[in-house]
């Protein structure tokens, strides 16, 4: 429990940094630390799958294309655009009627009872395949599929236009 | 855990990495007596016999020369840069089986520092990592070649990274598990060698290594001829010398991955038929395994002497349009073949 609580510290620690820091680099490496530590968490879960799959897509290529981008625009403090006082101060309001929310909502939940994991080696590759295209087939394939379209879509939008060419 | 336990692991853990260590360092010599023997030179001769020593020298003048950060450069992650390079490196070795298990009085030791439920996706992982030690050092160095370089090698990383996934889905579905230590002891003897049924996978995955590791023909992030040392323009000193070690154990780690999933790692022809003890089965695999990678990475080097370098469009094109749609048909052949495997044997 201990290191739960520590690792939750600092996935906390790390994605408050993310927003705080002002070189936009800077935000992605902390946001990279950040999902480093869901993969613990996922260790600690016994999701061992589940944990390097998040290591490799997340932090080996997500956010690998994040950087690439922000280092290809190579922006810093100097070119941040400087929003007027009055969009800050509704910014500000807004996060706060957002907190507002939260706490209310967390109030009226009732907090459920500690969920206790019927079978711990759920997280395990083969029976997490089997979950997956045996109770969940149907979702998994739409899943799939609305991937795909985004794939197409987005090598459509990057395809050169012919006719003005 | 048990004291007993700890302690083997960390005697493990100390041998595979000064092991790495050594035959990363013999590489820059191997590379240079291979480059020698290739264009029929001598190579280095001078520092001890055959040149034994130069490894040595080559380091102690890494050591000793003038570190430069540049005026410009982002200190921290300009230091970042090569420590994540060579760390990423060095972890990939721990989940290779380097052999049986060895039974000394009553103690069965694994020769395998982790035996994590999906080893192989462990790799995946790290090799992923690794390329934010060479973006990291050439945005940091503030020079635009530097950038150049490592725009390139993540750009080149990622390609290579979707093909060589699919290559070893294909692998997955012949050994129906995704544990290094299952997927070796499976290819028993000589004949249950993963490369009789995935040739084509292996291709794939051979040419991707290549690409993930930065080596000729694949090397466009420090193409010299272009941008004149690539990510590591403005790196000196030891810096330098961890960015070109961490490429010699990465060329190692992945001819252990390649010698492990597709060679029979640690088998070999007739282990069973010679009535040798199960120690000294162990150790002649350990031997046998050694063999297979130093072949390996004899192939890097002489690919790296016979083929010139790609055009970046030629290597996207190679990338995505030959080796994923490849893999893919690779995927499918796969999976009929079981299938009629299934039906008819």
């Amino acid at each position: 429990m201990t290191v739960f609580y520590f690792v939750a510290f600092l996935s906390l620690f790390f994605a408050v940094m993310t927003i705080i820091s002002k070189n936009p680099v800077h935000s992605v490496l902390y946001l990279v630390v950040t999902f480093f530590t869901f993969s613990i968490h996922y260790i600690l879960l016994n999701a061992q799958f589940l944990a390097v799959v998040n290591f490799i897509i997340y932090m080996g290529a997500i956010m690998v294309l994040f950087l690439f981008v922000l280092m290809l625009l190579n922006m810093n403090e100097d070119s941040e655009p400087l929003k007027s006082i009055f969009v800050k101060a509704m910014g500000v309001i807004a996060g706060m009627c957002f907190i507002i929310i939260l706490a209310a909502s967390f109030k009226v939940l009732q907090t459920s009872p500690p969920l206790e994991i019927i079978n711990p080696e759920i997280g395990l590759v083969g029976n997490l395949g089997k979950v997956l295209f045996k109770e969940f087939l149907l979702p998994f394939e739409i899943s799939s599929i609305l991937l795909l379209t985004a794939m197409v879509g987005a090598v459509l939008l990057g395809k050169k236009d012919k006719k003005k060419a | 855990m048990e004291f007993a336990f700890i302690i083997e692991k960390f005697i493990l853990i100390i041998v595979v990495f000064v092991i790495t260590l050594v035959i990363a360092m013999y590489s820059t010599l191997a590379e240079r007596k291979v480059a020698g023997f290739m264009q029929d030179r001598l190579g280095p001769d001078r520092a001890g016999i055959f040149g034994i020593l130069q490894p040595l020298c080559d380091g102690g003048k890494f050591f000793f020369k003038e570190e430069i950060i540049p005026a410009g450069a982002h200190r921290p992650l300009f230091i970042l840069g090569p420590t994540l390079a060579i760390i990423t490196a060095c972890i990939g070795s721990a989940v290779i089986p380097w052999g049986q298990a060895l039974t000394i009085g009553d103690r069965v030791v694994e020769l395998q520092v982790a035996d994590v439920n999906v080893g192989i996706l462990y790799i995946f992982g790290v090799v992923a990592l690794g390329v934010y030690g060479i973006m990291l050092g050439g945005w940091a160095s503030n020079n635009k070649f530097s950038l150049m370089g490592a725009v390139r090698a993540a750009s080149q990383s990622i390609s290579y990274e979707l093909a060589m996934g699919l290559s070893i889905i294909a692998l997955l579905m012949v050994t129906q598990s995704l544990s290094l230590k299952e997927i070796v002891a499976q290819q028993e003897g000589f004949v249950n060698w993963n490369i009789w049924a995935q040739p084509l996978g292996f291709l794939i995955f051979l040419i991707c290594a290549f690409a993930e590791t930065n080596r000729v023909p694949f090397d466009l992030p420090e193409c010299e001829t272009e941008l004149v040392g690539g990510y590591h323009t403005e790196y000196s000193s030891m810096k330098l010398g961890l960015y070109m070690f961490s490429e010699y154990i990465n060329m190692f780690v992945s001819s252990a991955l390649m010698a492990a999933i597709y060679f029979g790692g640690y088998n070999f022809p007739f282990m069973y038929d010679l009535g040798l003890s199960a120690n000294w089965i162990t150790i002649i695999g350990v031997f046998v395994f050694f063999i297979k990678i130093i072949a390996f990475i004899f192939f890097f080097m002489w690919i790296r002497w016979t083929l010139p370098r790609f055009r970046y469009d030629q290597l996207m094109n190679l990338g995505w349009k030959m080796l994923i749609p490849l893999a893919l048909a690779n995927i499918a052949l796969t999976g009929v073949f079981i299938i009629l495997k299934d039906k008819f044997f």
